[in-house]
Formats: structure tokens, sequence, C-alpha cells
């Protein structure tokens, strides 16, 4: 059993903040225009945002927490922790985290460090910060998750270059005694560790001429082993075998209702697996918020960019009880259960 | 679970593919539209009607609706 609960900690504020290029899945070109309907129909991706080269996730975030440390009227030299979860530093080595902590001003006792996670990153990052504000007994972190994924795709690759989208964001918590419990379920397996990978890059498979060479994988994929490989049936198969069971036990272990439940929050995957997790845990539609349409799978942000884009008028003036859902590389999957009461979230930021 | 149920639930998922058209024995890689993309819509129609789940690998020694008849009864049996 991974579930766990942490007391004492608000959520105070959201943001998010996307490139502003915009681009259509009806324009993508790899495919038929009939294939295309079918994507945005299926799928549930009509539009994704692309970072500009030199844009990096960092960047994404750092003006995603820089709107909302304003809003909060928080200084940087107040924050004591900051998470950064990515998959697309802006270095191999050293952490992001410290060039973050930095540029933003924060002192140099604050915590800082990255987490390797994508999909399921947000609620893993969140359960880390939280669990340092707790041992520390006091403060305020930041959060800091997105992706620049396009950067690591072929966009002769049909299963990956319509689903991928770029943003980054900042959540902000702190230690509130009174605050009600954080209930989490983290899980992960890298048995399907294959099933969404960067092969070559790392130490296992450094980088050579090879690596660049593009293959014909199948019709409509063509790669090279510095790019992302997406193997769509594993990650439908696990998701919609695991995640309901990993949501079902959070609710169990924290003894919620899910009618009570205001939204469920879920990674932004694809259509055809959100659906059929949503059916799986017998959801209503309303429930349910979808910013996929419109911002694409952006990986460990796409919660956030579902919050700030879907539900930010509720977020802001009511209180309400929330699941966050993620899942995907690893595997790794992970969920919260939160009450919230008037979290601070700035508009959308295009950069 | 019938064959003909089977089959009936499978078409709707083909929008090119006139009803009628698909018997046991239709290579749905042959069919009209088939893609990667049906290939998902497919394995989440049988997981979300049947409870069965069909790997990758499964689906990849399948060639006929039969084949995947088989397998979506297989919880059943």
């Amino acid at each position: 059993m991974s579930t766990f609960s942490i007391n004492n900690i608000r959520i105070s504020g959201i943001s998010a903040c996307v490139p502003k290029k915009e681009v259509s899945n009806y324009d993508f070109e790899l495919i038929s225009p009939k294939e295309r309907e079918l994507l945005v129909k299926t799928v549930g991706i009509e539009k994704r945002r692309i970072a500009d080269k030199g844009v990096c996730t960092s960047d994404l975030c750092f003006e995603s927490a820089k709107v909302l440390l304003d809003e909060l009227k928080w200084k940087a030299d107040e924050i004591d922790v900051l998470i950064f979860v990515t998959q697309t530093p802006d270095y191999i080595t050293p952490a992001t985290a410290n060039l973050i902590q930095q540029k933003l001003g924060c002192a140099n006792s604050c915590i800082a460090l990255d987490i390797n996670l994508g999909c399921s990153g947000y609620v893993y990052g969140i359960a880390v910060a939280s669990s340092l504000l707790q041992t520390l007994g006091r403060g305020k972190a930041l959060v800091l998750a997105g992706d620049i994924s396009t950067a690591c795709i072929s966009e002769k690759d049909k299963s990956t270059t319509p689903i991928f989208s770029d943003a980054g964001s900042a959540t902000a918590l702190e230690y509130k005694p009174g605050a009600p419990a954080m209930y989490f379920n983290l899980q992960g397996d890298g048995k399907g560790f294959g099933s969404i990978i960067i092969p070559d890059g790392g130490y296992r498979n450094p980088v050579t001429q090879q690596s660049l060479q593009n293959e014909q994988i199948s019709e409509g994929i063509i790669r090279n082993k510095t790019q992302l490989i997406l193997h769509g049936i594993d990650v439908f198969n696990f998701s919609v075998n695991e995640v309901p069971k990993n949501i079902e036990e959070l609710l169990s272990f924290s003894a919620a209702d899910r009618a009570k439940i205001n939204y469920f929050v879920f990674h932004q995957a694809n259509r055809i697996i959100n659906e059929a997790i949503r059916k799986k845990l017998k959801l209503d539609s309303a429930q349910v918020p979808y910013s996929l349409q419109y911002f694409g799978n952006t990986s460990s942000a796409t919660i956030p960019v579902t919050i700030i884009t879907q539900i930010k008028k509720e977020a802001e003036s009511n209180p309400l009880k929330m699941v966050f859902s993620g899942f995907g590389v690893g595997l790794s999957w992970s969920s919260l259960l939160v009450e919230t009461d008037g979290i601070v979230c700035p508009p959308l930021i295009e950069v | 679970m019938q064959l003909t149920d089977f089959i009936q639930s499978i078409s709707s998922e083909f929008e090119d593919v006139p009803p009628g058209t698909i018997s046991g024995e239709t290579e749905f890689r042959k069919l009209e539209g088939w893609s990667s993309m049906m290939a998902l819509i497919v394995i989440a129609k049988i997981d979300s009607d049947y409870s069965v789940t069909i790997t990758a690998e499964k689906l990849a020694k399948c060639a006929t609706i039969n084949d995947l008849f088989a397998i979506a009864q297989s919880k059943a049996t």
C-alpha cells in the first residue's frame, strides 16, 4: 500500500505558462485529412503549443513562478523549498532547480532539487514539497512542473507529434496549521520503462553517430534514438488498469465519497485513455474537466493547465475537494486528494 | 456473448465500412480506415465492453475479427 497523508499544508496558488506559438492537428500533414478528423475526435487534441528554439521548460516555469509570487505577494527569499519536476532540464548537470532558485532570487537556505518524472510528476512534486514543509514545520514551497516535450520528438512520428505540447507551471504551498490533510497514493513499475522512452543520450546508451540516424519504424513513424518512443497500446493498457485502482485505493484510504468530490483533474494523456478511466471510476462528465483539446499533453503541467484554463473561477472562489491524478512515463502513477479554500490562480501566461 | 454482437460493436467504430460487410473471417487490418489509431480504439472498445486487456503482442498475433473475438471471450471462459 502506497497511501499516506500529510497535514497542515495548503495549496495557495497555481499558475501556468505556455508558448504563444500554436499549431493545429487539422494541419498535421503526416496523416490524411480524414485521419486528422478522427485524431481530433478520438484522441481529443486539436491544438498544441510549441516552444521556440532556445526556450526551456525552466523559462516557462520561471514566468509562472514570477507572476504567482507577485499575485500572492510572496517574496522569493521567503521560499524554503523549490522542486522542479521535468524531463527536459536546462543541462544534464547541474540540476535546473538551482538555476531557477538563483534566477528568482531565493535564499541559499532554500532546499532546491529536480525530480525526473513526467506525467505523474505533478503529484509527486507536491508530495515531496509538502513532506519537506511538514518536516520543517514552517515555510513556503514552490513546485515547478512542466516539459518542452516537443523538443524530444520527431516531427515525422505520427505516434508522438500530434500529442505533445509545451508548458510550465508553478504551484505555491504553505505550511498552515489546521489545513485539511492531503491524501496521496504514489506508485510505479519499472517493468514498463520501455513504454515511453528516449533510448540514447543518457549513460546507458551515450549518443553516438548511430543515435542520430533516422530509422523508418513503420508507416508514418521515422525517428532517431535520441527521440521519444511512445507505445500507445502499452500506455493505454497500463493507464486503464492501474489508474482506477490507484484512485479507488485513495478514496477508500481517505474515506472520501466520490460524489462529493468536485473535480477529478486527470493528467491530460489522450481522450481515449482519460474517458476509459472516467467510466471505470463511474464519474460524472461534469466532475472531469479537460484542457486536452486546446493544450494537448503537456506532461507534468497538464493538471495545473487544466485548473487554470477550465475551473479557474471556482478554484479561486469556492472551497473545493479535488483529486489530482497523474500517470505515464516510468511507468509511474500518482494521485492526491486535496481540499482547497480559494487558490490564487493568475490567468494563463503566454510567452 | 455472441459473435454477431461483437461484430456489431466493432463495426460501429469503422465509419467507412458499410454495415453488414464485416464477418468473423474479415482481416481487420485490411479494412478501410485501419490505422494505429483504430487499433487503440478497438482495444479501448474491447476493454470497455468485455473488460479484457489486449496487449500489443496479443494484437500482433490477431489477423481476423474471430481472433479478436476469441480474446474478448477469454475472460468469460
